[in-house]
């Protein structure tokens, strides 16, 4: 009992970091411990993407068109239980009436499911390898999401688009808050003709009608351009878009700081402008930029898409997620081969997860202000 | 009597009203409407007056936290030399800045919620380069000692701490680039009754050892009195009177000091107090009562208030009334 009255009082006098107050708080909010989580499973499945693909996601296949998933049996046709999970391949008929393609369960073999096997080979952050998390045996293939248009598996593109789409969205939210907070410190702090230039600019920014404005943008990049020219100019797109609704929020802030007595402070003892820009307002914003950061990322996931689903975004044959709903397009093809919204699932996962964790974050964020 | 450190001539501060979308001036908020004084080195003036006489807006312009309409501000630096404070530029006030600190009213606004008390108090001495890098911790250990507070308290933030430590974190800031002069802005108004005892008597003891001149700025006249050696009355802008605490609080020379003083609690249930009321509400600083500004509210009223503004008249003995019957009346001060 005494030691542990010992302990306490020697971290109160060490005094907690701001950020060992803010991860106390965040703690305490349960949705955005699920939103971290979805965000860390969805982060780790995209950079590891070939691991946990069975199947090469370049690899196409004109048998295996279409192919619905597979399902993943325990019991055989004959009754038998297996204690492996295993799964049929599915053989490609034609129906003798519609003369449609239906895929039946190839029943006469039995595949079953094994883990770390070893398959195609991939390399990931320059390690080369051709381990995956699970596989079957040679011959058979097992694709938990079916396959697209072209016999290509659609869980490792799922997951190799994540990459894409993940990464465009951080870029451009870590661009968008550089630009913002940047903007909106310079419009709060300095005021006058700097405050009204950038004001206005936002304005005009902001009265242009979306979807045209980004269409017009994308349109104008050249199709001669490699993917990682687009993917970049892309991020810029996407920040110069995004900037406004932070910078102005930034320098909302900057103004009620402005006037506060410890800023004032600071003048009074001679500190510089960059001194209380640098140093004292900015890391009061800090917790404010965070937040705006990580709800700022969904926003940008579904911009992505939207301009991918129209094929003015990311190109084939690099993937995103946006890409792969283009297989979505037409109606006969989510009739038919609705496991092809998958990708649009993932979509909304992230989307959730980051909205979650950027509540849970903004509660946390101000761990003083509940003193 | 020249040893002042501090001097204030008809010193003005006008802030404009904008109305409408093209900012027109309709009007102006008389905030500082010539205001006289100074202070000599290593005293205490306290200047005292109700809520929105003006005298917070005095002590940031004598800072140039705020620029002055008009009037004239000098300082005595401590080589003897006699700086103009209003009309040097904010890069020429930077080493000034050194010199004249200021302690803030309200502990809870006025430090940094996301710096440490460390950082807090070595601002000033980075900013002025007055240590080495190494020295900066010693420097900052014998402040926080000065001002009563524990060496190991250094990596805290403010939340931590009570009002009281606030304001003696603040005081320490104020130190810690070794002024001659601090403007302390109701440093003990924020702050519990048993808490102001404990930090004015630490701004005496920093008086003495550091041999500092303080301007107190307070509405309390019980917090003046106490401090003060010499204690200016403002009222509406202007400063009414002026002189020593004594001479002010036992034979106030101007209508509105006395009834100030006769609303000071005492601490004597048999007390018969003989407060004087007086008529409606301060005048707002847009358009001020032509002459004697007090002329609406005093019980001694008469024609030539209305129509003349008095001058400060000096009464001897550094005591100094804008009043016009200054030597007729018989006022009262406190009676103990």
């Amino acid at each position: 009992m005494i030691r542990k009255k010992v302990e306490n009082l020697t971290e109160a006098e060490r005094g907690k970091t701001y950020f060992q107050l803010v991860w106390r708080s965040f703690k305490k909010s349960r949705t955005a411990i699920i939103g971290g989580i979805i965000i860390l499973l969805l982060f780790v499945l995209s950079v590891f993407a070939p691991f946990f693909s069975p199947h090469d996601y370049y690899e196409t296949d004109p048998d295996k068109v279409y192919q619905p998933p597979q399902r993943i049996h325990l019991v055989d046709h004959n009754g038998r239980f297996h204690w492996r999970p295993f799964v049929y391949n599915l053989r490609l008929d034609v129906d003798p009436f519609t003369y449609s393609r239906i895929y039946r369960e190839d029943t006469s073999k039995i595949y079953h499911i094994r883990f770390f096997v070893r398959g195609w080979e991939y390399s990931i952050l320059g390690i080369h390898s051709n381990l995956h998390l699970f596989g079957v045996d040679s011959g058979g293939s097992i694709h938990l999401f079916g396959t697209d248009l072209q016999g290509r598996d659609l869980l490792g593109r799922i997951l190799i688009g994540g990459r894409i789409s993940l990464l465009i969205a951080f870029f451009g939210s870590v661009v968008t808050v550089i630009i913002g907070s940047i903007m909106g410190t310079i419009s709060g702090y300095y005021g006058g003709t700097p405050d009204m230039i950038i004001q206005r600019s936002i304005e005009i920014l902001q009265s242009f009608p979306q979807l045209p404005l980004w269409m017009a943008l994308s349109a104008a990049l050249p199709k001669t351009w490699s993917s990682l020219n687009i993917f970049i100019m892309m991020v810029i797109i996407f920040s110069f878009l995004n900037w406004p609704m932070l910078a102005r929020e930034i320098r909302g802030k900057i103004l009620s700081y402005r006037e506060q007595d410890f800023i004032t402070a600071i003048k009074e003892a001679g500190g510089s402008d960059a001194r209380i820009i640098f140093l004292h307002l900015i890391p009061n914003c800090l917790s404010h930029i965070i937040v705006v950061l990580t709800i700022s990322i969904p926003e940008l996931i579904l911009m992505e898409s939207t301009l991918s689903f129209l094929g003015l975004g990311i190109q084939p044959p690099m993937v995103s997620w946006g890409v792969l709903m283009q297989g979505a397009q037409r109606i006969e093809t989510l009739g038919q081969h609705p496991w092809v919204m998958i990708p649009c699932l993932f979509i909304v996962l992230s989307v959730l997860g980051f909205n979650f964790l950027g509540d849970g974050l903004r509660d946390a964020a101000d761990p003083y202000s509940k003193r | 009597m020249d040893n002042w450190i501090l001097k204030v001539e008809n010193l003005k501060k006008y802030f404009p009203i904008e109305r409408g979308f093209f900012k027109k001036v309709v009007g102006y908020v008389k905030a500082v409407d010539g205001v006289n004084l100074f202070i000599n080195e290593g005293e205490t003036l306290g200047l005292v007056g109700e809520s929105g006489c003006g005298k917070t807006t005095v002590g940031r312009t004598i800072l140039r936290l705020i620029d002055p309409t008009d009037g004239r501000i000098w300082y005595k630096t401590e080589k003897g030399e006699t700086l103009e404070i209003s009309s040097l530029t904010q890069e020429e006030l930077k080493p000034l800045r050194r010199e004249m600190r200021m302690i803030f009213q309200d502990p809870y606004t006025s430090l940094d919620p996301r710096s440490t008390v460390m950082d807090l108090v070595s601002e000033p001495i980075k900013i002025h380069n007055l240590a080495p890098r190494g020295e900066i911790e010693d420097r900052v250990k014998t402040l926080l000692e000065a001002v009563g507070l524990k060496a190991q308290h250094m990596r805290r933030y403010p939340y931590e701490f009570s009002g009281g430590q606030r304001q003696r974190i603040g005081i320490a800031r104020a130190l810690a680039s070794n002024p001659r002069l601090i403007l302390a802005d109701e440093p003990v108004s924020a702050l519990d009754v048993s808490v102001q005892a404990q930090v004015l008597n630490l701004l005496e003891d920093l008086q003495k050892e550091f041999n500092l001149t303080y301007l107190f700025i307070s509405h309390d006249l019980s917090v003046v009195q106490y401090i003060s050696n010499r204690v200016a009355v403002m009222y509406l802008g202007k400063i009414v009177e002026v002189g020593r605490g004594k001479d002010i609080y036992l034979k106030p020379k101007h209508p509105y000091t006395e009834a100030l003083l006769s609303a000071i609690p005492m601490p004597d249930p048999h007390y018969k107090p003989n407060r004087i009321l007086l008529k409606g509400d301060v005048p707002s600083p847009i358009n001020a009562p032509i002459g004697c500004k007090f002329n609406p509210r005093c019980q001694y009223v008469e024609d030539i208030c209305i129509q003349e503004d008095p001058e400060l008249e000096d009464m001897g003995n550094g005591h100094y009334v804008a009043c016009h019957f200054s030597k007729e009346l018989e006022l009262k001060g406190i009676v103990y």
